[in-house]
């Protein structure tokens, strides 16, 4: 089970457990080209003035529509109504695309049966879905989780297939000679050895969820963050824009560095490097 | 099929395809008779077939011609009466070694009593006790050994097929993990006979453990001769240094060796 390239994410490795020992300077560094880009934005805001209003707003008028949209509650509605379709539509992912892939990495024929298939919807971007899913579902809830379950899918069904693909053949064979029969090596052989990469899948899964559903939301809701993004633009309120897309900056973050602790909590023997 | 053969391969040839579509004779009309708790070597160059055969015997593959038998019934897969000891240990990284040891006991259908008992006598047996909750990842290669070792002897099987299991580890670890090896083998003998089939391509090796030694030659794999080893045992770590050992192991040593001259004058 070695960390192939295609999908799987950096490793353990990386950068996120060892910043818990990082030296002042490693943070200070980091904070380096953030603090040089707002100080950019103040100046070209106020001092110079380079650009009107609807263009480019002060930082201090995004923090006061900030504030003023979590105190009237306007932005929690709307990151509820788009978690919540995100939430949806990656469940229907995982809970497709899993059995799915294991079926299809395992077997010939069932690869054989919906490879093809498969390969001719994937590359359809998911936005060109919206005209066809409203049409189907209507404006509202049903369009995007179906929009959004199209993109997280195949994120997670490609890392399900590249896993089982990987899992170690000694690992079968040993479960096997210990009189294991076939339910208990997909069971307990197979699911586990492809957990790693249904993580990494899942992580991917609620990225692009993020990419596809904002842009749906653009056309075809009447809430979430990507609705609010659309709404005030078309009335110029620019601060309230960039309020938008910094709040799914914020909760994109949040999400991968939560599936990272989830994942190096639950699959342990993955932080020391895969199979012994 | 004469009385008290536990392992028979007769007449069994295997035939690999290269992805280069090239094709291999892995092993040429091979005949061998195993008695029953035996302890049998195979020693032979890569390429000889040694493991091919004792996976034959696992069940793992399937051979091109011949038959495989076990108790007299032909062998069709792998089952839990015959373990298997891999090299690179192959333990479940996601079970603690508790958790490994319990996991063929589960597979056949212990009660969960049954399971904790037996775990708990293997991990004993092997000397792996306060090792119970640790994982795979944080065992050394002779500790990983060792719980590969009570995994297998935790299914009672009757059947021990070992691939190279000692070849990973260091010189000291080798030898030290050969003699608990003979300690285990007889300790989980005591209840019923274990015929055991071990593949190494170290001479000295297999004939410390061994009843006899199965020498094989490759390009095609076959049996070019089987020794006798005649030491009494128990066995203790001096007999390394026996001459008698070191003769025996000359023996086997020109065997291997004199096959090869031969092949490079047709060369």
């Amino acid at each position: 089970m070695a960390e192939d390239a295609e999908t799987a994410a950096p490793g353990p490795t990386g950068s996120a457990p060892s910043s818990a020992t990082a030296p002042l300077s490693r943070y200070l560094l980091r904070l380096c080209i953030p603090a040089v880009l707002i100080l950019a934005w103040i100046l070209a805001t106020t001092t110079f003035q380079l650009f009107p209003k609807a263009l480019l707003p002060a930082p201090w008028d995004v923090v006061r529509s900030a504030v003023r949209l979590i105190e009237t509650g306007e932005l929690l509605e709307h990151v509820l109504a788009s978690l919540e379709r995100i939430l949806y539509a990656n469940l229907l992912a995982l809970g497709l695309g899993v059995p799915l892939g294991l079926a299809m990495g395992m077997s010939r024929t069932f690869e054989n049966l919906l490879g093809g298939m498969l390969s001719i919807f994937r590359p359809i971007p998911p936005l060109a879905w919206v005209p066809l899913a409203i049409l189907w579902f209507g404006i509202g809830t049903l369009s995007i989780v179906f929009i959004t379950f199209l993109a997280a899918f195949f994120a997670v069904l490609l890392n399900t297939i590249a896993g089982t693909r990987a899992v170690d053949q000694r690992l079968v064979r040993a479960a096997a000679s210990l009189g294991a029969g076939r339910r208990r090596i997909v069971l307990n052989v197979v699911l586990p050895s492809v957990l790693p990469y249904i993580f990494t899948g899942a992580r991917i899964a609620v990225g692009v969820s993020w990419m596809s559903i904002v842009a749906a939301e653009l056309i075809a809701a009447s809430n979430g963050l990507g609705y609010m993004i659309s709404f005030y633009r078309e009335v110029l309120r620019t601060d309230v824009v960039i309020v938008g897309m910094l709040t799914i900056g914020v909760i994109g973050l949040m999400m991968d560095l939560g599936s990272r602790w989830l994942e190096n909590r639950l699959l342990p023997w993955r932080q020391h490097g895969g199979v012994a | 099929m004469s009385a008290g053969t536990k392992i028979s391969v007769r007449g069994v040839s295997k035939l690999f395809r290269t992805a280069g579509g090239e094709e291999v004779l892995a092993l040429d009309r091979t005949d061998l008779e195993i008695r029953n708790g035996e302890f049998v070597s195979i020693v032979g160059p890569s390429g000889c077939g040694k493991s091919t055969l004792l996976n034959l015997i696992a069940g793992f593959e399937q051979p091109t011609d011949g038959r495989v038998e076990v108790d007299g019934r032909r062998i069709e897969r792998p089952g839990a009466d015959r373990g298997v000891v891999f090299q690179n240990y192959a333990l479940f990284p996601w079970l603690s070694v508790a958790q490994n040891i319990a996991f063929g006991p589960r597979s056949i259908g212990c009660t969960p009593r049954e399971v904790r008992e037996r775990v708990a006598r293997c991990i004993s047996l092997v000397k792996l006790d306060g090792f119970d909750a640790k994982y795979p990842h944080e065992l050394s290669g002779g500790l990983s050994q060792r719980c590969a070792l009570a995994r297998c002897i935790a299914n009672d099987p009757d059947v021990m097929l070992m691939d190279e299991p000692l070849a990973a580890l260091d010189a000291f670890t080798r030898e030290t993990l050969q003699d608990e090896l003979l300690r285990i083998w007889s300790e989980a003998s005591h209840q019923r006979s274990k015929t055991v089939v071990y593949v190494t391509h170290a001479i000295d090796e297999a004939l410390f453990l061994s009843d006899r030694v199965v020498v094989m030659q490759p390009r095609p794999g076959r049996v070019l001769d089987i020794v006798d080893v005649p030491f009494a045992r128990p066995r203790a770590g001096e007999m390394r240094l026996q001459p008698d050992f070191h003769a025996l192991q000359a023996k086997v040593w020109r065997l291997l060796n004199q096959k090869t001259e031969e092949e490079q004058r047709r060369q």
